[in-house]
């Protein structure tokens, strides 16, 4: 048998509509053997909890830009949990002011991303994440 | 497969469902034998294929007729299983037909799972058959299976489904291309989408014409070829009498939609009474039994014959030396005679 296919579920919760930040990342964990699952703009945190339970995935990543992930963050954390995935590793990527990355990291996000960052290091952190929850 | 995440999905719990059909998707011990169980109870599911070429609009008609079949039957379920390309290079896939289907999110009674085609090449998936079966335990009424964007030959999808839709749009050929062989031919339904787009009507002449000649054609023999390990039942020539409407859509304005799902449940209608429902199934449990025959054979071969034997029967063959023919039959002749020898 294969190795088992790592899933992730990229989303954009909220109102912003910069979606080239999501596109980057869902294009280089796809070339990266990853199945990425990509859900579009607009997504309120219940839709994007009810999408991984479905895609059953491993890993959700987030991008927000609106500067709303104080609100939007908490909101995925507490739906995901409350459907029983526990275990989903998150990550996120934006605009993330340094004040806030301290208290998101602290409420379960994987890591944070910044612009500019090389997508292979998200990658590798990505792989190293699920592997360790395995 | 504890049978506790089994009896979860049999009360419907949403998370064991999808647990499970990941278990199955990646052909885990615990998958298969979950899949063995879970087989017994099914058999009660309509499986709608929809197939097409990228980009006619198979996600966004997926959308509407979940939407329109949960309005018509409130107490049914309807699952999807979308299925979409991996990279033949890095094995990765981007999965994004649920980005058509933003409507259906707020509805409980519709799950959505997408797969990737993980290198099968007949539009589904190696493991999309073992889903659907998955849900059909699972208590979904209507299991609407959408094929990777195909071009004139990943015809898979009808040794499943019970209807099969073929999407097309305005402009995408002449006469000539619609009576090529392939998956036009594999249609119960016909939809030429984005009919509000120039040239509609002239793609529904076509297809017109080519369904009538097909017509014609299967009043005279009767069969289909479409599977070598199929049996011709006598309930098979009985397709000769569903002539496979042609309809127009616009899915993302929801035009043509209920008249749609209409002729599905006609035909879901005609396929019990004519009794090709049961041939159908008969036939799609064939195709599996024979699917899953090769599987065991070619992981018993390669169990029993050394892959330097391969090797070298590669380099043989690579001289000139001996004819590929002649290598299968070597590798067949060593493995029967090892065969023989660790059953007795």
């Amino acid at each position: 048998m294969t190795e088992k296919k790592i899933r992730v579920l990229i989303a954009k919760p909220g109102l912003d509509g910069h979606d080239r930040g999501a596109k980057v990342i869902a294009r280089a964990l796809r070339d990266d053997g990853m199945e990425v699952i990509y859900t579009g703009l607009r997504q309120t945190p219940e839709m994007i909890a009810e999408a991984a339970l479905q895609e059953d995935v491993d890993v959700v990543g987030l991008s927000i830009l609106s500067g709303a992930h104080n609100a939007l963050v908490p909101q995925v954390i507490a739906d995901l949990r409350a459907n029983g995935q526990t275990d989903v590793v998150l990550f996120l990527g934006g605009i993330i002011p340094e004040d806030d990355i301290k208290t998101l990291l602290d409420q379960g996000v994987y890591k944070i991303y910044g612009p500019g960052t090389d997508t292979r290091e998200v990658c590798k952190d990505i792989r190293e994440a699920v592997k360790s929850k395995a | 497969m504890n049978s506790a995440l089994l009896d979860a999905l049999r009360k419907g719990n949403r998370l064991a469902l999808s647990r499970i059909l990941s278990q199955v998707e990646n052909g885990t011990e615990a998958g298969m034998a979950a899949l063995e169980e879970l087989f017994l109870e099914t058999g009660n599911a309509h499986k709608i294929g929809i197939t097409g070429p990228p980009g006619s609009g198979k996600s966004t008609l997926v959308n509407a007729l979940a939407r329109e079949l949960r309005r018509r039957e409130p107490n049914k379920k309807v699952a999807i299983i979308a299925v979409d390309p991996s990279s033949p290079f890095t094995g990765g896939a981007l999965l994004g037909d649920r980005v058509r289907m933003l409507d259906l999110q707020d509805d409980k009674q519709i799950f959505i799972r997408s797969m990737a085609s993980r290198g099968a090449l007949g539009g589904l998936a190696e493991q999309t058959e073992a889903l659907s079966q998955v849900f059909d335990a699972a208590g979904y009424d209507f299991i609407l299976i959408e094929t990777v964007g195909a071009g004139q030959s990943e015809v898979d999808v009808v040794n499943l489904a019970h209807t099969t839709i073929v999407v097309d749009t305005p402009g995408t050929g002449d006469d000539i291309q619609s009576i090529k062989a392939g998956i036009l031919e594999i249609a119960d339904i016909l939809v030429v989408n984005k009919a509000d787009r120039p040239g509609a009507d002239q793609s529904v002449t076509y297809l017109r014409n080519m369904v009538e000649m097909g017509y014609a054609r299967s009043i005279n023999n009767g069969k289909h070829h479409l599977e070598d390990f199929r049996e011709i039942s006598e309930h098979e020539t009985a397709s000769a009498h569903w002539v496979p409407p042609i309809l127009k859509t616009v899915a993302c304005e929801f035009k043509g939609i209920q008249e749609l799902t209409e002729v599905i449940l006609n035909h879901a209608a005609y396929l019990r009474q004519s009794g090709q429902w049961h041939a159908k199934d008969k036939a799609a449990i064939r195709a599996n039994i024979r699917h899953q025959l090769i599987a065991s054979l070619l992981k018993d071969f390669n169990q029993n014959v050394p892959t330097d034997l391969v090797n070298s029967l590669v380099e043989e063959v690579q001289k000139r030396g001996i004819s590929p023919n002649e290598a299968v039959r070597v590798l067949l002749t060593y493995n029967r005679n090892n065969s023989l020898e660790s059953s007795e």
